[in-house]
C-alpha cells in the first residue's frame, strides 16, 4: 500500500503578488506555505512570530486588508492581491506608532516574542472598536475600556504575564 | 570624571525595547545562514519499547528531502543516557521521544516528509501514573540541586501527639508546562575546521556551550552558542534541550546549516515540565499558635532516562520556627519525559502546600492567618542556624495587610457570587554564582560584554544600570552585549541568580576599568563569590488575593492580587514590577487553569496545545499590583539586590486557594481548582 502523499511529484507552486508594508512583492510560493512562513522564511520579515502555528496564541497576528488575522492560519497562495501590514510596517517614517511608544513606556512586554502580534492585534482591535463593532462584554455603545480591551485581546497570549501593562498601554495609545 | 546620578533604582525603559516593538529583535529560528535547510521531528508513538525499523524511503522520494535521520544512521555521541542522547539507541523511554528527523530544502518538504516516515516498534507495557502507593517509589540520594533528600530534626511524632491543634492534609498538583511563547529552536552550522555554532533558545549561552561540547566530544573552544534574544524560558531553556543536539547532528549529516523548532505540541514532550506532586503536610501548634512540628512528605516522578528530583520540601526547612521538623522526598521513575526546571522549582509547589496547610491551621486554631505567620517568624534560619542576611517577611505581611484592607475581612455573598480573601507568604533564595565580564572604552562610551541571557527578565537593562553606576556615567553611554558564549564563562539565567551573578562581574570589570584607567578590563568574579560570608540569604514576600466564586457556574474570578516583596535593592522598578506581576500572573494559571492531563493508555499529555492547556490570558487577569519595601542588605553583592524572577509565582496559588476557601467554606486540595469541582462541592 502506498503511504498517503507518496508519489506526488513535488510541491505545487504558484506565482502571486501582494503588498507587504506598502511594497509590492511578487513571489513564487509553495501552495502549502502559510502567510506566516512566507513572511518569515521567504521575505525575511521575521517580526511576525510563530508561537503555535495553530491560531491559538496570536503571536503571528498581522493586518490583512486592514483586519487582524493569524498569519499562521492563512495560506499565502490565497492572499494574492492582499494588503498585508506586519509589525515592521507599523512605524511610519521612522516614528514609532503610538502603540509601540506606549508599549515601551508601560513595559508592556518582557521577552518580546508575543509583542509583534500584540501590537498588530491592538491596532486592528482599536479599528474594530472605532468602527462600532460590539464584543461579548459590550453594554450599549462600544467604548475603549479596560474590560473591552481584556475581552478583545484575549486571543493574544503573553506567557511572561504582561497583561496589566499591556492593558494600560493599549488604553493610553487608543485614547490618542 | 563627574559623578553621574545613580542609575540603579531608576525606571529605565528596557534598552532593547525599540528593537522589540519594531520586530527587529532576532530570535534563534530567525537566523538563516547561507544554504540553510529545515529539519522536522518524528516522535515515538509508543511510551516504552524498541524501534525495530525506520523506513524513510517514502520521505526520501519527495523532492527537496535531503536526509532521514534515525538511530541507525546517526554517529555515536559522547552522551548515551540522558534526554540529549538524541537518536543514539533503539530504546524508547517515553511517548513523544525523538525517533527520527527529516531534513529538507524547505520547511514544507520537511514537514511533509515527517508524515511519511514509517517507524515500526516492539511495544512494551508502560507505567506512567504517579501514585503515592507506587511499589517502585524510592529515596533519591539527593534532591535538586544538591540538598539532603530527607531531614529529621527533634521529635515530630511526640510533638504532634502533644500538640494543642493539628492538621494532616494532602495536596495534589498536576504536571505544569512552562510554555514560553517562543518554541524551542536551534540553528546549527559546522565550519570547515569542525567548529560548531548554534543559535539556540537557551537561558545560558556559556553552560550550553559546555554541554553541547561534551555531548559531541568537542573542546569547548570549538563550540559557540549565540542567543541574543530568547522568547521566555521559565526554566525550560535552562538546560540544553534535544533540538540543539538534533540541529547539529542534522547539519553534520547534510553538510549544510539546519534549523529546527519543536512544534507547540512537541514542546509538551521535549522541553521539560514540572512534575506532578502529592504532598502530605502535618502541622502541630500550641494553644497560642506557635508551631511545634512540621512534617512535609513529598511524592513525585522522574523518568527512566535520568533523575530529576524536584526539591519540593526544602523550603519548609527554613520557612518557619518549629523545633521539630521532618521532610522527605520519594520518587518513582516512570515511562515519561523527564521533568525539568520550571519557575521556582521546589519553592513554588512546596510553598503552595505549606501555605495552604498554614491557612488550615489558622482556621483550626482560630488565629488570623497573617498573625499565625508573624507568630512563627524564626530568629535565624531554622535549618542551618545561620543568621538571615535580611528577613522582612513580617514587614511584607504588615504592609500588605494595610494596603489590601485585610483587617476585618469577611466573606460575603452577592447573588450567586461568593467573595473571599486569602493570604500566603513567599520566599526564594538569593544566590550568586561566578561569572566573567569584560568592560572596554569605545569612543565616547563603553562596551560591556557578559555571557548573560536576557530571556525577558530585563537583564540587559539592569546590567546597563549596574555598569553605568560602576563607571560613574550616564547609562546612555554604556552598551551591554549579552547572549554569546564568546563573551566568556557565565551562569544560566536561572535560580533568580542572573542579575546578582552577572552584575557582580560587570560591576567588578567596570570598577577595574575606572581604577586602572586602561582601555579594557576583564574579570572573573569567582574569588569574590567564593569568599562571601556565611548567611542565609532569601527574598521574602506576601501575597493577598480577593476572589469571587460563582456558586451556580463554579466560575472563579480574581479581581485583585497584591504582592509585597522584600528583595533588597530594586535595580529597575519598572522592569522589576513586570517580573513580580508576571510571576503572580503565572501563579494564577497554576491555581485555576493549568493542568497537563495524562492519558494513561498512551502515556502522554492529551491537552498538548494552547487551546486545551490553558495559560492565563487577558480576560483572566484584572488588578495585579506589586510593591516592595525598602531593604538594605549589605551581605549580598555590590548592588545589594536579591533575585526577583521567581518569587512572584511562589505564594500566589496558595493565596488564591485560601481565598476560595474563605469565600466558599470548601477546601480544594487539588490544583487547578476547576469549575466542575466547585459546582460539585457547592451543590
Amino acid at each position: 500500500m502506498r503511504p498517503p502523499g507518496a508519489g506526488l511529484n513535488g510541491p505545487v507552486c504558484a506565482e502571486i503578488s501582494l503588498r507587504v508594508n506598502g511594497e509590492e512583492r511578487t513571489v513564487r510560493v509553495d501552495t502549502r506555505t502559510s502567510l506566516l512562513d512566507l513572511l518569515r522564511e521567504g521575505l525575511g520579515l521575521t517580526g511576525s512570530k510563530k508561537g503555535c502555528d495553530h491560531g491559538q496564541c496570536g503571536a503571528c497576528t498581522v493586518l490583512i486588508d486592514g483586519r487582524r488575522a493569524n498569519a499562521c492560519l492563512a495560506l499565502a497562495v490565497a492572499h494574492a492581491g492582499a494588503e498585508v501590514v506586519t509589525v515592521e510596517g507599523l512605524a511610519a517614517n521612522g516614528e514609532l506608532h503610538p502603540l509601540q511608544r506606549a508599549f515601551v513606556e508601560h513595559d508592556a512586554f518582557q521577552c518580546g516574542y508575543c509583542t509583534p502580534g500584540q501590537l498588530c492585534s491592538a491596532a486592528g482591535m482599536l479599528a474594530e472598536l472605532a468602527g462600532g463593532w460590539p464584543s461579548a462584554v459590550t453594554d450599549g455603545e462600544p467604548a475603549l475600556t479596560e474590560k473591552e480591551v481584556r475581552e478583545r485581546m484575549s486571543g493574544n497570549v503573553c506567557r511572561c504575564g504582561a497583561y496589566v501593562n499591556l492593558v494600560a498601554a493599549i488604553v493610553e495609545a487608543g485614547a490618542l | 570624571m563627574s559623578v553621574a546620578a545613580r542609575s540603579i533604582g531608576a525606571s529605565l525603559d528596557r534598552v532593547e525595547g525599540r528593537e522589540k516593538v519594531r520586530g527587529e529583535a532576532v530570535y534563534a529560528y530567525e537566523h538563516s545562514p547561507e544554504g540553510v535547510t529545515y529539519a522536522a521531528i518524528v516522535q515515538s508513538t509508543v511510551a516504552k519499547g524498541r524501534v525495530l525499523a525506520v523506513d524513510g524511503s517514502a520521505a526520501l522520494a519527495l523532492p527537496g528531502v535531503l536526509a532521514v535521520l534515525s538511530h541507525d544512521n546517526v554517529p555515536r555521541l559522547e552522551e548515551q543516557e540522558s534526554e540529549l542522547a538524541v537518536l543514539q539507541s533503539d530504546r524508547v523511554a517515553y511517548r513523544g521521544q525523538i525517533v527520527a528527523a527529516v531534513v529538507a530544502e524547505t520547511l514544507e518538504a520537511a514537514r511533509h516528509g515527517e508524515r511519511l516516515v514509517r517507524v515500526e516498534y516492539e511495544q512494551e507495557e508502560h507505567d506512567v501514573e504517579l501514585r503515592v502507593d507506587h511499589p517502585r517509589l524510592y529515596r533519591p540520594e539527593q534532591v535538586n540541586p544538591s540538598y539532603d533528600t530527607d531531614t529529621d530534626v527533634g521529635d515530630v511524632d511526640t510533638a504532634l501527639a502533644w500538640a494543642h491543634v493539628t492538621v494532616d492534609v494532602s495536596y495534589e498538583t498536576p504536571s505544569f508546562h512552562n510554555n514560553p511563547m517562543e518554541p524551542h529552536a536551534a540553528v546549527a552550522l559546522w565550519d570547515r575546521a569542525g567548529g560548531l555554532t548554534v543559535y539556540d533558545t537557551t537561558q545560558g549561552s556559556a553552560p550550553a556551550r559546555a554541554e553541547i561540547a561534551r555531548v559531541f566530544g568537542l573542546q569547548e573552544e570549538r563550540v559557540r552558542v549565540v542567543a541574543p534574544h530568547v522568547g521566555g524560558g521559565f526554566g525550560s531553556k535552562g538546560t540544553v534541550r534535544p533540538q540543539a543536539i538534533l540541529a547539529a547532528l542534522a547539519a553534520r549529516a547534510v553538510g549544510r546549516p539546519v534549523k529546527v523548532a519543536a512544534t507547540r505540541q512537541q514542546m509538551f514532550d521535549l522541553t521539560g515540565y514540572r512534575t506532578p506532586i502529592v504532598q502530605r503536610l502535618r502541622l502541630g501548634a500550641d494553644a497560642e499558635g506557635h508551631l511545634t512540628a512540621i512534617v512535609h512528605d513529598v511524592v513525585e516522578q522522574t523518568s527512566t532516562l535520568q533523575e530529576f528530583a524536584e526539591q519540593t520540601a526544602v523550603v519548609t526547612r527554613m520557612m518557619y520556627a518549629a523545633p521539630n521538623r521532618r521532610t522527605t522526598h520519594r520518587l518513582v521513575a516512570l515511562d515519561v519525559p523527564t521533568p525539568s526546571w520550571m519557575r521556582a522549582p521546589g519553592e513554588c509547589p512546596g510553598m503552595y502546600a505549606l501555605e495552604s496547610a498554614l491557612d488550615e491551621l489558622a482556621l483550626a486554631a482560630g488565629i488570623d492567618p497573617v498573625e499565625l505567620r508573624v507568630l512563627n517568624e524564626p530568629k535565624h534560619d531554622p535549618e542551618s542556624g545561620l543568621p538571615f542576611s535580611s528577613r522582612n517577611l513580617v514587614a511584607c505581611l504588615r504592609e500588605g495587610a494595610e494596603r489590601f484592607g485585610w483587617a476585618g475581612r469577611a466573606a460575603q455573598r452577592e447573588g450567586p457570587w461568593l467573595h473571599g480573601t486569602g493570604v500566603a507568604s513567599s520566599t526564594y533564595p538569593a544566590r550568586r554564582r561566578p561569572s566573567e565580564a569584560v568592560a572596554r572604552r569605545d569612543g565616547e562610551g563603553f562596551v560591556v560584554q557578559v555571557a548573560a541571557n536576557d530571556i525577558g527578565t530585563g537583564a540587559r537593562t539592569a546590567l546597563t544600570q549596574i555598569a553605568a553606576d560602576a563607571l560613574e556615567v550616564d547609562p546612555a553611554r554604556v552598551r551591554v552585549e549579552v547572549g554569546d558564549s564568546a563573551f566568556g564563562q557565565a551562569p544560566v539565567a536561572g535560580g533568580s541568580a542572573g542579575t546578582a551573578s552577572w552584575g557582580t562581574a560587570v560591576h567588578l570589570a567596570c570598577r577595574r576599568l575606572v581604577e586602572d584607567g586602561g582601555g579594557e578590563a576583564r574579570v572573573d568574579s569567582s574569588d569574590e563569590v567564593e569568599a562571601q560570608e556565611p548567611y542565609s540569604r532569601h527574598a521574602f514576600g506576601a501575597q493577598f488575593v480577593e476572589v469571587r466564586v460563582n456558586a451556580e457556574t463554579g466560575e472563579i474570578r480574581v479581581p485583585r492580587v497584591l504582592g509585597v516583596f522584600a528583595a533588597g535593592t530594586i535595580v529597575n522598578p519598572k522592569t522589576a514590577r513586570s517580573q513580580f506581576i508576571g510571576g503572580m500572573t503565572m501563579g494564577l494559571g497554576m491555581a485555576l487553569l493549568e493542568e497537563g492531563i495524562l492519558d494513561p493508555r498512551f502515556g502522554d499529555v492529551v491537552n498538548h496545545d494552547l487551546a486545551t492547556y490553558h495559560v492565563p490570558v487577558y480576560a483572566d487577569v484584572e488588578e495585579i499590583e506589586a510593591v516592595w519595601i525598602d531593604e538594605d542588605d549589605p551581605h549580598l553583592n555590590p548592588m545589594g539586590s536579591k533575585g526577583i524572577g521567581e518569587i512572584g509565582i511562589v505564594g500566589t496559588a496558595a493565596a488564591v486557594t485560601n481565598a476560595v476557601h474563605h469565600a466558599t467554606g470548601v477546601r480544594f486540595r487539588r490544583l487547578p481548582i476547576r469549575l466542575d469541582q466547585v459546582v460539585a462541592a457547592l451543590a
